[in-house]
């Protein structure tokens, strides 16, 4: 796809881009226009370009300098964001799926009718779009909305026309015989053009008066569709009973026109046989001049003799020159084997178009179609659509029918890889699409994790339900560095807006032993500050995760101890004290707290320390002391040498009672 | 963002065909705009719905049935926040609502539990910091009483008689405090309590007794999005997952009167085995070890692909919304 940012002249000045996942940044900067003619979007009439979005403009102030420099926020991928499209990326992401998930092992013919299947698919999927985008249209009284939306329409059955083409010649491999039936159902399908003119003169009273009786006959017989054209001659008949023998010899040639079967009850040299009794039969029939007195009749004989000049007459009613293709090889090499198409293709397009007008790029699509330059047919695709969907899934199809050599591009990846890509790489810039672009990513095998692990990163997350589905995808590919990173970012925000438990439930599933210490900090700074324990639901709760960091690990052996004095039970609190400090769980900085905190242990009138732990609880003391330097213990103030102080002293006294209550013999 | 509510019509029963299955399309009737993500939503009554916001605003929209439109009846805004509520980028997600009319209540990301009335104005009661992390689902254990399931696998119960911000039960998950996501009450036994987790598991509660699950039941790979006992048929439980398979859990007893290989088996359906002489009057799913019983589990969704988020019962019709941008509407659940 290729854009037109409108303003951007690189004539004028020299820009400079940038490029985001969703956004290109362009900006004009200080150096002249550049010698040379520009090149911008390719021009040509009737390219469908659909130009990038301008969302942002800032002008930026020159100081002293020449005119002020803009900058240009163009958006790429706009087609992500129209509503009724969005059923054929959901849907199509499941068929895709389905196509990656199928089974290889068939072979042959079911593996073969398996992938027309999906093809057909795909194709119903684009044409339930369509319809919808049709309603929309009609519905819609905003003018440029239903003008978009019909253009829109019209995109949508040009992809159609060209993937039923490419099933029929690259999927179905339609063989010579079949395949002009199934571009005879193409022509019908997709020219309609005519549909209402039939449908007018059908439901009129009298068909055979009607002014654009003939019209319809011959439509009838350009495509084909014998057996209705017969009909409609048949009131014509009986309106003008003069003309009755003509109609019965054309009736009797229609009817006995040989057509290639689907089945296998005739070759392909009977069926050539049998049209070439058949064409000379015709042959005789005008040269004899048996409709010489009808001109209408006489033009339809022509026709069924695949007269050019005779088909070519009724260009209006064809349309296209891929009707008037098909027309030509039904009347005169109704065999065609596929690879003679080309000839035919580029010959029919010459007459029909004549010099008057130029191919458009449909035309050009379709006729690298008809050549079976398949990459042809991709590279034209991919420069006139917006956006990367129909090459994706339409290249990824034919890689499936094994069709695509390995035709590698320069920087590595084959072109079905980078085409899935580039689609999946669009599908991330939108809000909820972009858990279709995982699985795709999922199926490039080279490339896909690289990107996949550089877009899941940068998906807003602006719900824990969103971060959760995230961080589910990154699990599931052992993704471990975006599953520590997308915690992360989840626990900061969780801290920042105070919510303990968040930040704790976010680190236990990152398994952030570091994140764990930083919330246990927090918790024990609050306690310090305020002297309660703010939610004490999480930390009586914590369970195995309180393993996850020692720092937990205290701080919930911590919270226990309070409610171990809390409820009375002082031995056990003093032993679990002495662990917390022998143990080395406590952290340095907080053994004086817990050594205040055994005070009033130490000072209950009944003796709950043994002899042994105050021994401990000195060394622990004395440790702490001694580790202070000079300078430090110069620097404390009253209170802590104080408090130093009263410990001592309550240690001692402590000493001293147990001593004696051990050394005492009971009930002596 | 362009997030819409919408009603739609699933149709007539005159519409099944001859093999049962569903004919025809929903009809959209009507839709409006919503400002965020719909988290939760809930029919209050016949015309109002409930719908609780990623911007943690809760708004509740009427359904005009006479002209098939939708309009904001009432709305709370900031009804869930962090730290400042006047800040702009201070709001929290509210991740559930559950209504008993008049009476809505809302749980959110910020942790925090709203009590309000239809047609009243204002909030009739907050409880600030009722929980440390984030609550995740809410649900009606009696008129007054509510439950909740957090981010760190507990699930409280709290007297919304009471003027006390405390909850008045606290139950755990046993071993790793996993994030639990869901919960839902037994329709006619009130003490049995069933939620799911993030790791899929889903576990069964009795209120009155113990402060630990009374059996937990490896269910799916993922999060369990939602859970529900089948209001009028409670031996069925259905739950979703984000690893895009919805389970129909089946202990209704009939089952287990046929011998195993006379039972037509569902596209993936577990059989467990089965010996219970006498079928006690306590309900299968608190026996301890419900798999002992015929329970017959079944994975209602051929080809998952994504995430199947949400689901709802009722009668005979599931209906369920999946991350493919898709609604499944299935009305024939028991044929």
């Amino acid at each position: 796809p290729s854009q037109v940012v409108p303003g951007a002249d690189p004539s004028a000045r020299q820009l400079c881009f940038a490029w985001g996942p969703a956004e290109v940044l362009v900006c004009e900067t200080l150096f002249g226009h550049r010698g040379g003619s520009p090149s911008r979007g390719e021009g040509g009439p009737g390219r469908a370009l659909l130009p990038g979005t301008l969302t942002a403009c800032v002008a930026g102030t020159g100081e002293g300098g020449p005119s002020s420099s803009r900058l240009f926020v163009v958006r790429k991928d706009q087609d992500i964001y129209i509503q009724t499209l969005r059923k054929l990326f959901n849907e199509s992401h499941g068929i895709f799926i389905g196509l990656q998930r199928s089974e290889e092992e068939l072979a042959g013919k079911s593996r073969k009718a398996q992938l027309v299947q999906v093809s057909k698919n795909y194709r119903s999927v684009i044409r339930a779009c369509m319809e919808d985008m049709h309603q929309a249209a009609i519905l819609t009284r905003d003018p440029a909305l239903h003008s978009q939306y019909s253009t829109q329409v019209s995109i949508l059955s040009a992809m159609e026309l060209i993937w039923n083409l490419c099933e029929i010649l690259f999927v179905e491999a339609a063989a010579a015989g079949p395949l002009l039936l199934r571009l005879l159902d193409w022509v019908r399908l997709h020219v309609c053009d005519v549909d209402n003119m039939v449908h007018e003169v059908l439901s009129s009273e009298n068909p055979s008066k009607h002014e654009l009786f003939w019209n319809v006959v011959d439509v009838f017989v350009l495509q084909g569709r014998m057996d209705e054209a017969r009909h409609l001659l048949s009131k014509e008949a009986s309106a003008n009973p003069t003309s009755v023998n003509m109609y019965k010899i054309l009736d009797d040639l229609m009817k006995k026109m040989p057509v290639p079967s689907l089945g296998n009850t005739q070759t392909l040299t009977e069926m050539e046989l049998k049209w070439q009794h058949w064409h000379e039969e015709c042959q005789r029939y005008l040269q004899d001049g048996t409709f010489a007195s009808n001109s209408h009749m006489e033009s339809i004989c022509k026709i069924l003799l695949g007269d050019e000049d005779a088909i070519l007459e009724k260009k209006d009613l064809m349309t296209t020159w891929y009707h008037f293709l098909v027309t030509r090889l039904l009347y005169s090499h109704p065999t065609v084997k596929p690879m003679e198409l080309r000839f035919y293709a580029q010959a029919c397009m010459d007459l029909f178009l004549g010099g008057e007008s130029s191919p458009e790029p449909l035309d050009t699509i379709l006729m690298a179609a008809f050549e079976f330059e398949m990459h042809q047919v991709i590279k034209e695709c991919s420069i006139a659509l917006s956006n990367w969907w129909f090459v994706a899934h339409l290249t990824d199809l034919l890689d499936h029918c094994k069709l695509l050599q390995s035709h590698n591009l320069y920087f590595g990846s084959n072109m079905r890889e980078f085409l899935l890509l580039e689609y999946a790489s669009g599908l991330f810039s939108h809000h909820s699409l972009w858990q279709l672009g995982v699985d795709y990513f999922d199926h490039c095998p080279e490339y896909g994790r690289v990107y996949l692990e550089l877009h899941i990163e940068r998906i807003p997350l602006n719900t824990e339900q969103k971060a959760l589905k995230v961080l589910r995808i990154c699990e599931q590919r052992q993704m471990h560095e975006q599953v520590r990173s997308i915690c992360k970012i989840m626990a900061m925000k969780a801290l920042r807006n105070n919510r303990l438990g968040s930040a704790l439930s976010w680190s236990i599933r990152a398994k952030d032993a570091a994140f764990a210490t930083l919330i246990s900090d927090r918790f024990l700074k609050d306690y310090c500050e305020s002297g309660c324990f703010s939610d004490l639901d999480l930390i009586d709760n914590l369970g195995p995760s309180m393993l996850l960091s020692d720092r937990l690990t205290f701080l919930g052996k911590y919270r226990e101890f309070h409610r171990l004095y809390g409820e009375k039970r002082f031995s056990e609190a003093a032993k679990l004290l002495l662990m917390l400090m022998t143990a080395h769980i406590a952290p340095c900085s907080f053994w004086m707290t817990l050594l205040t905190d055994a005070l009033p242990l130490l000072e209950q009138k009944e003796v709950i320390f043994s002899a042994e732990q105050t021994y401990e609880l000195m060394r622990c003391l004395e440790d702490l002391t001694a580790g202070k330097s000079d300078k430090q213990k110069f620097q404390d103030d009253d209170v802590e040498t104080m408090k130093v102080e009263m410990l001592r002293l309550a240690l001692a006294r402590n000493l001293a009672r147990v001593i004696v209550k051990e050394g005492t013999l009971e009930g002596s | 963002q362009d997030n819409r509510i919408s009603i739609w019509s699933v149709g007539d029963l005159g519409n099944v065909g001859l093999s049962g299955e569903y004919q025809g399309e929903p009809q959209l009737l009507c839709d409006i705009r919503h400002n965020g993500d719909v988290m939760d939503m809930q029919f209050l009554d016949q015309e109002r719905i409930v719908v609780a916001s990623s911007t943690g605003t809760v708004t509740v929209f009427r359904h005009h049935q006479n002209n098939q439109t939708l309009s904001a009846n009432q709305r709370w805004e900031k009804a869930h926040y962090h730290v400042d509520q006047d800040t702009s980028c201070g709001g929290a997600a509210c991740t559930g609502v559950i209504c008993n009319n008049p009476e809505i209540v809302t749980v959110g990301e910020d942790g925090r539990i709203n009590l309000f009335r239809a047609d009243q104005k204002d909030v009739v009661r907050t409880i600030d910091n009722a929980d440390s992390s984030t609550l995740h689902a809410v649900t009606f254990l009696r008129t007054t009483e509510i439950l909740t399931v957090n981010s760190i696998g507990q699930l409280k119960i709290w007297d919304l008689r009471q003027q006390r911000n405390e909850p008045s039960q606290i139950f755990s998950l046993t071993g790793d405090r996993v994030p639990l996501h869901c919960v839902d009450r037994h329709p006619n036994q009130q003490h049995i309590v069933a939620t799911g987790g993030q790791d899929g598991m889903l576990s069964i509660w009795d209120i009155r007794q113990g402060t630990m699950p009374v059996s937990l039941l490896n269910a799916h790979e993922a999060e369990m999005w939602e859970v529900h006992f089948h209001p009028s048929n409670p031996d069925h439980l259905f739950t979703c997952s984000e690893d895009g398979s919805l389970w129909h859990w089946d202990t209704s007893t009939d089952v287990s009167e046929k011998p195993s290989f006379l039972h037509q088996g569902g596209r993936s359906t577990t059989y467990f085995s089965h010996n219970t002489t006498n079928q006690s009057v306590v309900s299968v799913w608190l026996s301890n070890d419900p798999t002992k019983d015929r329970m017959e589990i079944t994975n209602l969704i051929p080809n998952q692909t994504l995430s199947v988020n949400t689901l709802d019962i009722l009668g005979p019709c599931l209906v369920y919304g999946t991350d493919a941008e898709a609604i499944y509407v299935n009305r024939q659940l028991f044929a």
